[in-house]
């Protein structure tokens, strides 16, 4: 029943899905972090850069993003991020737009969990002589990650599966490989679509339930 | 008994929604089963899937009309069928869905770029072919260094659609060392193309033609046959009746030119040949 999947390299297309949300989670983990510190920052333009950049940015469709990517940066602009191929070109232009998308959501979760920081703690840390960038440093982000690592998972399994916009400019994840199967196999057409689903399935379910274990042990009990 | 007011929303929405549902069902059983002959006498009326997105063959105009040679082989079958052109009900059939929609009797048949494949012919019947096509390349006017296959393994850049056959044909066949830019619609590998990002575009060359035609004097075909594409007008599975009747449809358009005229004016702006017309019921591979 399954045989037709021999031809494909089903497996090497998923491994290319894992990769880009490895890339990208880990980007927008950092850039949303710089945010977030933005959008709680003292400074009236950096607050206001932060302000203006999350509710721009997410309010823009990914394939938007995606696709302005290859035309704009890339065709337009002759941005190739250093890769020689179209191939590595189009998967480091997947990746930038997937973390400057993704940032924005990264940056919300992270500042509702700054919120659930009690503000004695800041103001003790301040009363100390710490500066604002050691108060956000050692005092108030490693309490607010503590508390948000559930919604972060939320925002890593929607990036899995995010993650299929990227074959809108060829980048040859398990979605592409789907369309090519579809293309292809046109009898099995159910089969095709099960496989894919359960793929992903298996990526985030596991993802899920870890995360949501260690959420549960690293939450701070108030 | 009183019903909270959760539990009575609750009942609406669960009720409408089995309406809807029931409503959802295109044709009943037995209307299924029939042939499209016979749908097509009793209803005075057909539903044909085409392409909306591609110029020459189906193009959806601002107006809400349908121009392209797929659209005048639909209305000319149709005819024959007894459909007159206002009753035919036009649908979006995209590539990935055209089997399902046929099995489900969301259309009773398919006019849309439809190559007919082994394994497509295991799910639908197809009448025709009703046009050969060849995979072909579209590059700049004036750009003659591409003019085969073989000249884009010359590291040249690529452009088609994602998961299509030509992208593929490309990849496992033809060049696989020149590079190969997939994207979501035609239209992006043609700014490309524009931009001399990309050197060349790949697909069927009816629908290069029309994307040429749109834009005169940019670009033009480079004359290459990678492939055989047999257009083939698809309808459901052990519709016999409805194939004969469609074969003879497209034997008729042929023999009275108007499949000749019908061609030469949706390909002939762009410098298209148009070829001999097929022969019915003869699939070239």
């Amino acid at each position: 029943m399954f045989d037709f999947l021999t031809e494909y390299d089903v497996l090497g297309a998923f491994w290319v899905t894992v990769q880009l949300t490895v890339y990208s989670a880990i980007g927008s983990l950092i850039w949303g972090t710089i945010l977030a510190g933005m959008r709680v920052s003292p400074v009236p333009i950096m607050r206001a850069f932060g302000t203006a950049y999350v509710n721009i940015v997410r309010n823009i469709p990914l394939t938007l993003v995606i696709i302005a990517m290859s035309l704009g940066l890339y065709q337009t602009l002759n941005i190739a991020l250093g890769g020689g191929t179209i191939t590595t070109t189009n998967f480091r232009l997947a990746v930038l737009g997937f973390v400057l998308y993704t940032s924005t959501f990264v940056c919300e979760s992270l500042r509702s969990g700054i919120n659930t920081v009690p503000v004695g703690q800041a103001e003790a840390a301040r009363a100390l002589g710490l500066n604002f960038g050691q108060v956000l440093r050692m005092i108030v982000l490693p309490q607010a990650f503590r508390s948000v690592i559930g919604p972060l998972t939320s925002v890593l399994i929607a990036l899995t599966k995010n993650t299929t916009v990227a074959s809108t400019i060829g980048v040859a994840e398990a979605s592409l490989l789907m369309s090519e199967m579809t293309e292809n196999e046109s009898d099995v057409i159910g089969l095709v679509f099960m496989v894919f689903a359960m793929g992903f399935v298996i990526l985030t379910l596991p993802a899920g339930l870890l995360l949501g274990r260690l959420a549960k042990k690293a939450a701070v009990k108030r | 008994m009183r019903f909270s007011r959760v539990l009575r929303t609750g009942a609406l929405v669960a009720a409408v929604g089995l309406t809807l549902a029931a409503c959802g069902q295109p044709n009943s059983e037995e209307d299924a089963n029939k042939s499209l002959v016979q749908r097509a006498e009793d209803n005075g009326a057909l539903t044909v899937g085409i392409k909306i997105d591609q110029p020459g063959l189906g193009l959806k105009k601002p107006d809400g009309s349908y121009e392209g040679f797929d659209v005048d082989v639909a209305k000319y079958v149709a005819k024959e069928l007894g459909v007159e052109e206002g009753d035919i009900e036009f649908t979006e059939t995209p590539s990935a869905q055209r089997e399902n929609m046929i099995q489900n009797g969301d259309v009773d048949m398919i006019v849309a770029s439809y190559s007919i494949t082994p394994e497509r012919d295991e799910a639908v019947d197809f009448a025709g072919p009703y046009f050969l096509a060849h995979q072909d390349l579209l590059v700049r006017k004036g750009d003659n260094s591409i003019q085969s296959a073989e000249d884009l393994n010359k590291n040249k850049k690529l452009c088609s659609v994602r998961g299509s056959t030509s992208a593929q044909n490309v990849k496992n066949d033809f060049a696989p060392n020149a590079q190969l830019q997939e994207y979501g619609g035609y239209s992006e590998c043609l700014t490309g193309l524009e931009n001399k990002a990309i050197d060349a575009m790949t697909t069927d060359d009816t629908i290069l033609a029309g994307y040429a035609a749109q834009q005169p004097g940019k670009f033009q075909l480079a004359g290459a046959e990678l492939s055989n594409e047999n257009y083939g007008i698809g309808l459901r599975e052990g519709d016999s009746e409805g194939k004969q009747a469609l074969d003879e449809a497209i034997q008729k358009m042929i023999d009275s030119g108007e499949w000749k005229k019908a061609a030469e004016k949706h390909f002939g702006p762009a410098g298209y040949e148009v070829p001999e017309a097929p022969t019915v019921g003869e699939v070239v591979e």
